[in-house]
């Protein structure tokens, strides 16, 4: 819609001017509406996703010191640091360790916690939002409790001492320190998944049970053979948005554990943070963060390929 | 798997689910009533599930250790507007993936998908030195346009075009032919349509931003300008351990109004989360 009509131009300038068909059809507003619409989300994934990304590549190629101000190209020394890394493995033993505890403690009391709500009880309804209300205490709140909780001469002690029992030195001793932290995690979220299974086994029909019961089935038989086919795609939906959420853990470590005792509780994006914002060391942050962006993706591919072979259904 | 229960195994029942619950109450009870332990209290064996005489001591110096008012403004007024801002942009880009034809659109799909394969913390050390140059670092704005218009927004657009796929068009259809436009027709027939996936919507950006903890603290330095979970871990002593009737008070002042608000609408959150986009 250019303002031609009052310029002096070339004479091939609008050359078919009042034959032509309008140009904003129907069709076309409908297509530039289209991408008004969306033109917001694609320009900020654009500028807040798609560009950073590609920065990271770039930063991971440099030595960049922010206090001492160099930035110079150095290839690929970054990835030589980080395959020398003597942290490394330490680095992804805990986020592994964090992401499996985390999965596993997660959906099995997401699943037994959902088979008892979905019971005929009266109350249930009182009891779900119990075992939901943690998901909307803010998340620092709630950690920090936990560590008040879990201090040596805490809560938690004080009432396994009037059982008496000795309890650990649980956020200091290597061997306990990830099991808390992942516990404080469980505790936090396992309502979401709660409900989204909850929902899963409501939608599964009454009468395949009846069936089940007339042939002879045991409750146990049942639920491996009817009710855990049924909700498989739940129970894969609950273990991705769980998993890649584990990855992104960062304020429960930097308030419990700060990464310790030793670097047992390091996981890779507290380690990120360390690096990039505590010793300023920026491109090897950068490079940190494409093992994190090569850890989700890797686990987003094994996604789709389970998705085909597992699940039971698709709707 | 409902089906009808003895009296005996609804009694067991009862006591495990009682039993489950305690991990999920009790450190909310913890946290409040400590807060109102003198710290004499705090630690005392065998603990005291209820302070012996509460006061009020440690919530006034929460007020005067931290500009805590300011702070708590400072983490409504983001996430308010990080969840109206992002209702607005999901809704529309939602809408013209799930109704409008348009050349690209599946290719531009994808890109925008990529953003769910990018968390933010992948991102975090560019988006740092982007606002740094931008001369942005300590403001708030990092905290609002990322969530608005990054990763985070995502998701949101994803379970809003699955919604708008569910609604049947034919409404959207007839308004069309009677000569209303797209935009009247979004907003006038498709938008209050969606009014469950708008609050699953509003639900989770609300949480998120009111999370948000690693991106306050990389991008915050002063004091006023500190959103509320940076907040609470500032309450330590000359030595750097924690003071704990303080961090409490300040945490129960954090974690209650959204508590009753949750409480009050539980239904509405439960089940909105449940049964709209997240589904899948």
């Amino acid at each position: 819609m250019t303002r031609t009509d009052t310029r002096v131009g070339p004479a091939t300038a609008r050359p078919t001017l009042g034959r032509r068909r309008p140009y904003w059809t129907g069709r076309r507003r409908d297509q530039l509406t289209g991408y008004l619409f969306i033109a917001p989300q694609l320009v900020g994934s654009a500028v807040f996703v798609i560009l950073p990304l590609a920065l990271v590549v770039w930063y991971s190629l440099h030595e960049w010191n922010v206090l001492a101000g160099t930035f110079t190209f150095v290839g690929a020394d970054n990835y030589a640091t980080l395959a020398d890394d003597p942290n490394l493995g330490s680095v992804l033993r805990a986020t592994g360790l964090f992401s499996v505890g985390l999965v596993v403690l997660n959906l099995a009391l997401a699943l037994l916690l959902a088979v008892l709500l979905n019971q005929k009880l009266r109350g249930t309804t009182l009891f779900r939002t119990l075992f939901f209300s943690p998901v909307v205490v803010s998340l620092v709140a709630w950690t920090i409790v936990w560590g008040f909780l879990l201090q040596d001469n805490g809560g938690i002690n004080g009432l396994l001492d009037t059982i008496g029992v000795a309890g650990p030195n649980w956020l200091r001793g290597e061997g306990t320190a990830m099991f808390s932290v992942v516990v404080v995690q469980v505790f936090k979220n396992v309502g979401l998944n709660m409900v989204l299974f909850l929902a899963a086994l409501q939608a599964v029909p009454g009468e395949l049970y009846e069936a089940a019961e007339v042939d002879g089935a045991s409750r146990m038989r049942q639920f491996w053979r009817i009710t855990v086919p049924l909700i498989s795609p739940t129970i894969l939906l609950t273990s991705i948005i769980t998993v890649v959420g584990s990855l992104q853990v960062f304020a429960q470590i930097a308030v419990l554990t700060q990464g310790g005792p030793g670097t047992s509780t390091t996981v890779l994006v507290y380690y990120l943070y360390q690096q990039a914002f505590q010793f300023h060391h920026f491109g090897y942050g950068a490079t940190l963060s494409i093992v994190l962006f090569g850890i989700v993706l890797a686990l987003t591919v094994l996604q789709w390929q389970l998705r085909k072979r597992w699940v039971f259904h698709e709707s | 798997m409902s089906r009808d229960l003895s009296p005996r195994t609804k009694l067991v029942l009862y006591g495990v689910l009682l039993v489950l619950s305690v991990p999920f109450v009790f450190p909310t009870w913890w946290m409040v009533t400590s807060s109102l332990k003198p710290v004499s209290e705090i630690f005392s064996f065998p603990p005291q599930l209820l302070p012996l005489n509460p006061r009020f001591g440690a919530y006034q110096r929460v007020f005067d250790l931290q500009p805590f008012g300011q702070q708590y403004v400072n983490s409504l007024y983001i996430a308010l507007l990080v969840t109206v801002g992002t209702l607005a942009v999901s809704a529309l880009a939602g809408y013209a993936f799930a109704r409008i034809r348009f050349r690209g659109q599946n290719v531009l799909f994808l890109v925008v998908l990529a953003g769910l394969l990018i968390p933010s913390e992948v991102t975090i050390v560019p988006l740092f030195q982007m606002f740094f140059k931008l001369g942005l670092i300590d403001t708030h704005w990092p905290l609002i346009l990322v969530p608005i218009l990054g990763a985070p927004s995502v998701l949101a657009t994803f379970i809003m075009r699955q919604f708008f796929l569910g609604l049947p068009g034919e409404l959207e259809e007839a308004a069309r032919v009677d000569g209303l436009g797209r935009f009247a027709t979004f907003w006038k027939i498709a938008l209050p349509l969606s009014r469950p996936a708008l609050g699953a919507v509003a639900i989770f950006t609300f949480l998120h931003s009111w999370n948000l903890y690693l991106e306050p603290i990389v991008f915050l330095s002063s004091p006023e300008k500190f959103t509320l979970p940076q907040a609470l871990t500032q309450f330590v002593d000359a030595y750097g351990g924690p003071m704990w009737d303080v961090q409490l008070a300040a945490a129960s002042m954090t974690a209650l109004p959204v508590l009753v608000v949750f409480v009050i609408a539980q239904k509405q959150f439960v089940e909105g989360l449940a049964h709209t986009g997240l589904k899948g």
